[in-house]
């Protein structure tokens, strides 16, 4: 078996009195690309900055291909790169600065070459030469995944590196982060977004309250139901519901039909044909994509059972 | 190594990149003092034998500026740092607790230095500074800064806030640096204030210095030099521990 890129085995860590991780058993093979998911607080970021020795665990132990990120840290960080959740730089050098001392830190002093690529790769060329300061907030979090690169690393873990970009950025970096993990490297990224784990990810850890409540390939976490929540409405009373949709329904009034819908299985066109094929009049319809929220709805109700 | 030498570098671009802050305007404060106090005093105090006041001033002078630009340099990249949360580069890095520490220290001390150089050569365009023995001023020019920038280490790693920094500086650093013995010698003290001195590190620093230039003391050079690196290795432990276990920087 080959060592797994990240080990993380009996993982504590308390701040004071609060426990932000209770216990975190979790293996991510070399190659995969591994989604962290959970709601604000649930301990993700305390997680990444105990990869990254940001943060010391209460008790437990981490490895980065297979180097304790404590005792053997030097061996441990020239695999591994961190793309932090906040935005931070050195106001006192320009982007090409900051990459060459990043550079220089992992042992790396001709590193010119791959800075240029990386420059390139993220759109940052023409400011190459920009104070840190005079970028915006969309910059200067590319320019962390650059620093997070220059040793071209083994692991890649992004903490959120979607939020607060625009649209057009986003894919583009998602486009970049599926070209490293073609490159073979792993990935693990951690986000608030269901829509971009599912297209990105190979697996899925969910975690809540400092602990890890699921852990499954994505193939196995889409087949748990979840799906859209289709809404029609009509301005006269709404016939009855054709059988074959009976089990869908998740509220239905004179007015207006709640469907839940399978989004491997179900198409919304589809049903729009079959409600009218009813004699529905349709006046308007909602499609509301189900979010990370009703995941954790879903799961942590299973967890109560 | 050269992960640690690029922090060396990268803590020598950032005063470089203030140096009007850094460099000139400690110089320009170390001018100030020389002048004044050499009008006030020239003439009227013989502290050594043979030696004008100014030229007894600039050796103290000289030091009290090294020392102060060696604890300013570690201690407020640090701070700075690791309020704008930039520290990160460093902590992710698979740079050694020791490197970290030397990397920090020899850009304190390459402050101190420089700034030191600048005002010996504006002060000799005063008035000629003799020297007895280069290889004394150098080691004590050298350990010293070496101690500041270690405290400077420290200080910037257990400070939370710029004003909790500031009180550091200006009820630390500061008096005890301008009470070691840069304008007087400790025998024109009467005697209380005589023993007290003895407990301040800084008047080491300053004498032993000022017997590389003159080669004549208050306390014997031996002792002062000892003072020093009995200071350097305990503060340089102390480094060593508070980076190596991470306190406050690795939550
Ligand atoms: N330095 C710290 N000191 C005290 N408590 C902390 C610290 N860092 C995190 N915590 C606490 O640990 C818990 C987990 O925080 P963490 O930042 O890991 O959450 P997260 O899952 O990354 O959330 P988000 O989605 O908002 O980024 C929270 O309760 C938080 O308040
Ligand atoms: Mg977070």
């Amino acid at each position: 078996m080959t060592t797994p890129a990240v080990s993380i085995q009996a993982l504590h860590k308390n701040f004071g009195s609060v426990q932000a991780l209770k216990g975190i058993d979790l293996e991510i093979e070399q190659g995969e690309f591994f989604g962290l998911l959970g709601p604000n607080g649930a301990g993700k970021s305390t997680l990444i900055n105990a990869l990254a020795g940001l943060t010391r665990p209460t008790s437990g132990s981490l490895k980065i291909m297979g180097h304790d990120v404590i005792t053997n840290y030097l061996e441990a960080r020239r695999r591994l790169g961190v793309v932090p959740q906040e935005v931070v730089f050195d106001p006192f050098f320009s982007v090409r600065e900051a990459l060459i001392f990043q550079s220089g830190y992992f042992g790396l002093t001709k590193n010119d070459l791959w800075v240029d690529e990386l420059l390139d790769t993220l759109r940052l060329t023409d400011k190459a030469d920009a104070n840190m300061r005079s970028l915006s907030g969309g910059m200067k979090r590319r320019v962390l995944i650059a620093q997070a690169l220059v040793h071209k690393p083994l692991v890649v873990v992004l903490d959120e590196p979607t939020a607060g970009v625009d649209v057009e950025l986003r894919k583009s970096l998602w486009r970049f982060v599926q070209s490293l993990h073609k490159s073979g490297h792993t990935i693990v990224l951690t986000t608030h977004y269901l829509e971009e784990a599912e297209t990105l990810c190979d697996r899925i850890g969910i975690i809540d309250h400092g602990k890890l409540i699921t852990l499954e390939s994505k193939q196995e976490l889409m087949s748990r139901g979840l799906g859209q929540k289709l809404t029609v409405s009509s301005n006269s009373p709404l016939p009855d519901v054709p059988t074959e949709l009976q089990r869908k329904i998740v509220n239905a009034s004179e007015f207006q039909l709640e469907l839940r819908l399978r989004r491997e299985q179900d198409s919304v066109i589809d049903i729009l044909d079959q409600l009218r094929a009813a004699n529905f009049q349709i006046d308007d319809i909602g499609v509301e994509t189900d979010s990370l929220e009703d995941i954790f709805v879903q799961l942590t109700s299973e967890q109560a059972l | 190594m050269i992960g640690c030498y690029t922090l060396f570098k990268k803590e020598m671009a950032r005063f470089g990149k203030v140096w009007f802050q850094t460099v000139l305007s400690p110089i320009v404060t170390a001018m100030l003092y020389l002048m004044v106090f050499s009008q006030v005093l020239e003439g009227r105090v013989e502290v050594f034998d043979g030696i004008s006041y100014t030229e007894f001033l600039i050796p103290g002078l000289l030091m009290m500026t090294v020392i102060q630009n060696a604890f300013a340099n570690s201690s407020s990249s640090l701070i700075q740092s690791k309020t704008l949360g930039n520290l990160l580069f460093i902590l992710v890095a698979p740079i050694s607790t020791l490197q970290i520490f030397l990397a920090y220290t020899a850009a304190a001390v390459a402050r101190g230095l420089i700034v030191g150089l600048g005002v010996l050569l504006i002060a000799l365009l005063y008035v000629e500074v003799p020297v007895y023995n280069f290889g004394i001023i150098m080691l004590f020019a050298i350990s010293s800064s070496a101690v500041l920038g270690a405290l400077g280490i420290i200080a910037g790693i257990w400070a939370d806030k710029f004003d909790q920094m500031a009180a550091f500086q200006n009820f630390i650093i500061v008096p005890l640096s301008f009470l070691s013995g840069v304008f007087y010698s400790i025998h024109s003290l009467s005697g209380i204030w005589q023993t007290l001195s003895h407990f301040n590190p800084f008047l080491y620093m300053i004498d032993g210095f000022r017997y590389g230039f003159f080669g004549t003391s208050d306390v014997p050079v031996g002792t002062s030099f000892a003072v020093v690196i009995v200071s350097l290795t305990v503060l340089s432990a102390i480094c060593y521990r508070i980076i190596d276990t991470g306190y406050k920087l690795r939550q």
